[in-house]
């Protein structure tokens, strides 16, 4: 080894080392959380089929529920496209998770402990490198309702108002994956939960609008499902077009879930990391 | 006048390796480091040599500030790891005992990551990266992702990393299990040229007895938690024993006249019915030469002679009462 050393090494202390600042950290390390799920085909083609899939076997099955009296919408793909945004967020919050998980469990994380880390950039970084495949998800998921013809009702205008809200969702529920897999440490437990945010999407107005649910468990649980809220608030974009109180309570519902996601994966990091 | 910690000059962070006094880690119910005492000075290459579960890890994890100790303290690079972290870390390079390294990422973007994490100026973040991976011989894969290296290239890229900040103390732990002959060999080869072209420390941690009595200057021994025994490899090995020379006559005949010749040297005897002799060493191998010319002149023709030097595993076995190989027990994971 030491007779392969070509170039001359550079002595220790003539580094120039400077203290790197948290943005520089939080790009390098969205950068690799990026690269990391562009590297894994089945995290971004899974996350795209698998809703893309229930979509259309719903959108064929329950097209006799437009017939139902108050239903908002004449299309049941209108209606239901914006389910598929809501599970692209929970694969979203399995993929974070799990590969936070993983870099816990292989010691990647003690490696980046090591170096001079803002605690915050880790958690940042993560979370938007796999964002932005959220984004691509979502953008995805528009292109494919506009090949099938659905009308979004808020316009061209109102596109991105839909891309935002989804990216929040995704941010939010990536925070939930983070603080699962801080909490727990590893892959198999984050993996563990996720059937239970899909029973969360199930348990919400993702398949009839929460005033046409004639089950009342079913109606009380999905009204105080947080989730519902947050199609809802999908849903109004496409089928109604601006609907400020719908989109306030789908902004202000992810808002919240990213605040109380991002707090307890922050108190997680810091115990995980004093822990050691 | 003992200077305060938080004003040390970059010269004297140089100057110090590391102190450890009383260090304890106790984990539920297993005591994995018992309170131990050991000294590094600056530029040494400390070999910490025990079985698995001896509690070389746990010490590791506590000098690198990844784990609080329960008890006790302990100074790196002039900093004490329980208060002052981040400095530590600031002076230390580590290899942990598992290579954790990303296996979607390639060797290239490994050290990139690394360097922009540790500050280094951008411009000097592409050229660090070349030339340490060249240093370890990984300038060829450098562009494959990590996934498919062999377990030498995780290790040797695992240097490389602990490397891009150029440290003054550098951590191994075990940084040889699993490597091929060649690929150990080379890596001692580059360690040992740390500590002796960079003045570099180097605490390593090791159960190889080979390792330990090629690499360190020094040598600290663990088991149970606790240091059994500590010094220069010469200094262990002259503590169990000396060493000795066994002859075997072409002729068994001509025993006795073997057994003249080195009586002058130490203790001699005769053992076997092929005429075998052995005899003690008391200054050492520097005395083979004397035994053969003595030999020669005694006209004492010879089937084979043998050099019997006592090893760190007869250390290992005078100290604990055990053989170090396979001493560890089976599934203790609380180093």
């Amino acid at each position: 080894m030491a007779s392969q050393a070509a170039t001359a090494s550079s002595p220790v202390g003539t580094l120039g080392l400077g203290h790197p600042g948290l943005v520089e950290q939080v790009y390098a390390l969205g950068r690799r959380a990026f690269f990391r799920v562009l590297r894994q085909p089945a995290q971004i083609i899974f996350p795209f089929i698998f809703p893309m899939l229930l979509f259309a076997v719903n959108a064929a099955g329950l097209d006799a529920a437009t017939k139902l009296p108050g239903f908002p919408a004449d299309d049941y793909r209108d209606f239901a496209l914006a389910v598929p945004f809501m599970q692209g967020a929970l694969f979203t919050a399995i993929n974070a998770g799990t590969d936070l998980a993983r870099d816990i469990e292989t010691g990647f994380l003690n490696r980046l402990r090591l170096t001079p880390m803002h605690a915050p950039a880790l958690l940042a970084g993560q979370l938007g490198g796999v964002i932005l495949i959220g984004v691509i998800q979502a953008i995805s998921y528009i292109a494919v309702g506009l090949a099938i013809g659905v009308d979004f009702k808020c316009g061209i205008l109102g596109l991105p108002v839909l891309l935002a809200l989804s990216i929040l969702i995704s941010f939010a529920f990536a925070a939930i994956g983070a603080f699962l897999a801080l909490k727990f440490g590893t892959g198999e437990a984050v993996q563990g939960f996720f059937p239970l945010l899909f029973v969360l999407v199930f348990l919400s107005s993702s398949s009839l609008p929460r005033d046409l649910i004639a089950t009342d468990w079913f109606r009380t649980v999905a009204t105080y499902n947080p989730v519902s809220y947050l199609i809802e608030g999908i849903r109004s974009l496409i089928i109604i077009g601006w609907d400020p109180e719908a989109l306030a309570l789908g902004f202000g519902t992810a808002v919240a879930l990213l605040a109380v996601a991002l707090t307890a994966a922050s108190l997680a990091l810091r115990t995980r990391v004093g822990q050691g | 006048m003992k200077t305060p910690l938080n004003t040390l000059s970059a010269v004297e962070v140089h100057r110090r390796g590391i102190e450890v006094q009383g260090l304890v880690r106790e984990f539920k119910e297993v005591t994995a480091v018992a309170g131990i005492d050991l000294q590094v000075a600056a530029g040494e290459i400390y070999g910490f040599l025990g079985p698995n579960g001896a509690g070389k890890s746990t010490t590791v994890l506590m000098l690198t500030t990844l784990l609080p100790p329960t008890s006790g303290r302990a100074t790196v690079g002039g900093f004490d790891i329980a208060r002052e972290g981040a400095k530590v870390r600031g002076v230390i390079g580590a290899a942990l005992q598992e290579a954790a390294l990303d296996p979607l990422l390639t060797g290239r973007e490994h050290v990139q990551l690394q360097a922009t994490l540790q500050g280094l100026p951008r411009a000097d973040r592409k050229r660090r990266a070349a030339e340490l991976l060249a240093r370890v011989g990984l300038t060829e894969a450098a562009d494959r992702r990590v996934g498919g290296y062999s377990g030498g290239m995780k290790r040797r890229l695992d240097l490389a990393l602990a490397l891009v900040h150029g440290p003054r103390i550098l951590f191994l732990d075990e940084p040889t299990t699993g490597l091929d002959p060649q690929s150990r060999t080379a890596l001692w080869e580059e360690v040992s040229r740390l500590a002796r072209d960079e003045g570099m420390t180097v605490f390593l941690t090791t159960q190889y007895l080979e390792e330990a009595d090629v690499l360190a200057d020094r040598v600290g021994i663990i088991d149970r938690g606790k240091i059994v025994a500590e010094g220069t490899p010469a200094q262990l090995k002259a503590e169990v024993g000396r060493p000795s020379v066994e002859v075997v006559p072409v002729d068994p005949a001509q025993a006795d006249q073997a057994h003249a010749a080195l009586q002058q040297f130490g203790d001699c005897g005769r053992n076997g019915s092929g005429g075998n002799v052995t005899v003690s060493l008391p200054d050492g191998d520097a005395q083979l030469a004397d035994v053969i010319r003595a030999l020669d002149q005694a006209d004492v023709k010879l089937a084979s002679l043998n050099l019997h030097a006592p090893t760190l595993d007869d250390v290992f076995l005078a100290k604990t009462g055990r053989k170090l190989e396979g001493s560890g027990e089976p599934g203790s994971d609380s180093e």
